[in-house]
């Protein structure tokens, strides 16, 4: 009985003891940062090269790196993560968001705790209060200007296109899609070509391909399509490879080198664009450990040295991007890419 | 009476058909262009995984169990294979095949076994592997996809030459995959026995059937059924990715199967049946964007016309159990 007493309040100290290195940790100042990043979704090639970057960036400066991410790319399912995260008290969440709002509140209850909260690769669209700052690979507003003149270049900016996405909600596509029906609109070098239809194919491999093959049968007179996600740009690779139309129906989109590399060898893929999700993970790293240590202010306007990149500047919303353009993949440059 | 049985299936299965009819007609009508060689070409290609998979999902809902598994089997067995593609390209593709299947079947297997040992029902034992098999996918491939540019060219080609009529192998095998089920299930014993196991568990085994023989065999086939299935992934799709491959396969499949009228409750079901359970859904999701119908509303119309599809064959078979009365109160 005596024992079992002694037992009882061994158990007791103990769980006091975590408890209060728990809180004592954030106080020391020269522990190293603490960085989760949460991806989209596990399985990711794109993600796994923006882990690298992250990785590589705490090998020389003062930070530690793990990520979590859920199996599926659905709007709620990064939730159970982050709040994880928020009990095991990490210095800094970097995201990849699955929706631009869905996520509002647990992030909020995040940065209430003193976690600097960084959307990574894709931001919080209409909902940038809620995060700290916004790593991004480009001004996201040449994504979708930067794909219609690719693509208009591949059929002589004529004829009908058609856009193939990913999901209704994803908010970067949907970004991306509304500056490439303004261009299409506006600009009057695109005069000549029409979008005649935007499908999604919910990244899934079958959904995409049923709807690209359902493009080509519809639109007969299809020219062109832009499919601004990696699963969806190989389906319909392998659609039009197949189908034997690489000569009379074009397609670009955003796709990773490694998936994307027998399509441009085989000549069924001109050229795709896309960024290095390396870079992204890569000054995320830097600037979390900049704004930690106190060395980088988080204000607009404001600029800071990252070596490999140079000067970055906090843009409007608090946002950074690691390029100023779209890297274009082709037959004569995709060989120096592995990811 | 076992021709009137014989009839009743015959009407429960002109039941889907006349659907499948009806909305092809309906579907032309709104947008000519459906009506053609390419919409077959398409929906063909569209459902070889999923009619694989049904004949296994249909054996062991015949036998009054459910296998939840088969999207993490399926991504299990096509993972593994990419692997062997990729680390080991000198092998004959062959290998990547049985081996997809060896796994799938091991995996089945293993979902037979807990069922059986403890007692459980399938739907959690197969619920559990169904996260187990995928966590499997992850730590095996170390969260990597097989890239494209490893699947080998002759695999891939499965999937878009053709040796007869332009249908291309991989629905050919599929069809026969098809065929041999039909075999199995109508002309041997075994394949009886799962039939009198789904009609009457307790009775079975006084009618002298090895129930956990049986039950151990549905699994199994089920489980190398998906890892065909896997296989086949990686001719269709040209890559294998832990995390997207085969989530949500499972309940297509089940969707299919159980429009094409196999029961739930165990002991009825046809290979006919269910392929035209899978034709009838494969032809709604080749349908739907076709006509132009926005992705808001495509999850509306296939569920739609899955419980459509359920009602007409309740009310069908209500009529059939109705006659089947009066014929016996008037003989």
């Amino acid at each position: 009985m005596e024992e079992l007493r002694t037992m009882k309040n061994i158990t007791k100290l103990a769980i006091l003891a975590v408890g209060a290195s728990i809180f004592a940790a954030p106080a020391i100042a020269q522990d190293p940062v603490n960085i989760v990043y949460i991806p989209k979704n596990t399985g990711n090639p794109y993600f796994d090269s923006l882990v690298a970057g992250f990785e590589d960036a705490c090998k020389e400066i003062n930070c530690t790196f793990s990520q979590a991410a859920p199996a599926t790319a659905e709007a709620t399912s990064q939730i159970p993560f982050i709040t994880a995260q928020i009990q095991r008290g990490v210095d800094v969440i970097a995201i990849s968001p699955n929706s631009p709002d869905a996520l509002n509140q647990v992030l909020d209850r995040a940065r209430s705790r003193g976690i600097l909260v960084l959307a990574v690769n894709g931001d919080l669209v209409d909902n940038e209060s809620h995060r700290d700052a916004a790593v991004l690979p480009v001004d996201f507003t040449k994504t979708g200007p930067g794909q219609v003149e690719l693509l208009g270049s591949m059929i002589g900016y004529e004829g009908e296109i058609a856009i193939l996405s990913a999901t209704t909600d994803a908010p970067d596509q949907n970004v991306w899609i509304a500056a490439m029906e303004d261009s299409l609109e506006n600009n009057p070098k695109y005069a000549n070509m029409s979008l005649v239809a935007t499908v999604y194919g919910d990244d899934e491999p079958q959904k995409s391909t049923t709807e690209a093959e359902a493009l080509l049968q519809t639109y007969p007179n299809l020219r062109g399509i832009i499919s601004p996600t990696t699963v969806g740009v190989a389906a319909a690779a392998q659609v039009i490879q197949s189908a034997g139309k690489a000569d009379t129906v074009k397609l670009t989109g955003l796709g990773t080198p490694n998936q994307m590399r027998p399509f441009i060898k085989d000549g069924t893929v001109e050229a795709f664009q896309l960024w290095s999700p390396y870079n992204e993970g890569w000054l995320a790293a830097h600037f979390a450990v900049g704004v930690k240590a106190g060395e980088i202010s988080n204000e607009v306007g404001g600029s800071f040295d990252v070596p490999k990149l140079g000067s970055v500047t906090i843009l409007e919303n608090n946002v950074m991007n690691t390029q100023p353009e779209l890297t274009t993949f082709d037959s004569s440059n995709i060989d120096d890419f592995d990811f | 009476m076992s021709r009137f049985f014989n009839e009743l299936l015959h009407r429960r299965e002109a039941g889907i058909f006349l659907m499948i009819v009806l909305i092809a007609i309906v579907v032309g009508f709104i947008e000519p262009r459906f009506i053609s060689v390419e919409t077959l070409r398409i929906t063909a290609l569209a459902i070889p995984l999923i009619l694989i998979a049904a004949m296994g999902q249909m054996m062991v809902l015949v036998a009054r169990h459910v296998d939840l598994s088969i999207g993490s089997i399926l991504a299990f067995s096509s993972i593994v294979a990419g692997m062997i593609f990729r680390d080991m390209p000198e092998l004959p593709v062959i290998v990547g095949v049985l081996v997809a299947i060896a796994l799938g079947a091991a995996l089945g297997l293993f979902n037979g076994v807990l069922v059986v040992l403890f007692r459980l029902p399938s739907i959690i034992v197969t619920l559990g592997t169904l996260s187990l098999f995928r966590g499997f996918v992850f730590l095996v491939s170390g969260a990597r996809q097989v890239d494209p540019q490893f699947i080998p060219r002759s695999l891939i080609q499965m999937s878009q030459t053709s040796p007869i009529f332009g249908i291309p192998w991989l629905v050919i095998i599929a069809f026969v995959v098809a065929f041999v089920t039909y075999l199995f299930l109508d002309h041997t014993r075994l394949g009886r026995q799962i039939y009198a196991l789904g009609s009457n568990p307790v009775a079975a085994p006084l009618r002298g059937i090895n129930v956990v023989r049986v039950t151990l065999l549905v699994f199994s086939l089920s489980g190398a059924l998906a890892g065909l299935a896997g296989v086949m992934y990686a001719s269709r799709f040209g890559y294998v990715n832990p995390g997207i491959t085969g989530v949500g396969f499972e309940f297509t499949v089940i969707a299919a199967v159980v429009v094409g009228g196999v029961s739930i409750n165990g002991g009825v079901g046809t290979v006919l049946g269910t392929v035209l359970g899978v034709l009838l859904l494969g032809m709604v999701s080749v349908a739907l964007p076709i006509l132009g119908v926005s992705a808001f509303w495509q999850d509306v119309f296939n569920g739609a016309v899955i419980v459509l599809a359920l009602l007409i064959d309740r009310t069908v078979r209500e009529r059939s159990i109705r006659a089947m009365a009066e014929a016996r109160s008037t003989a």
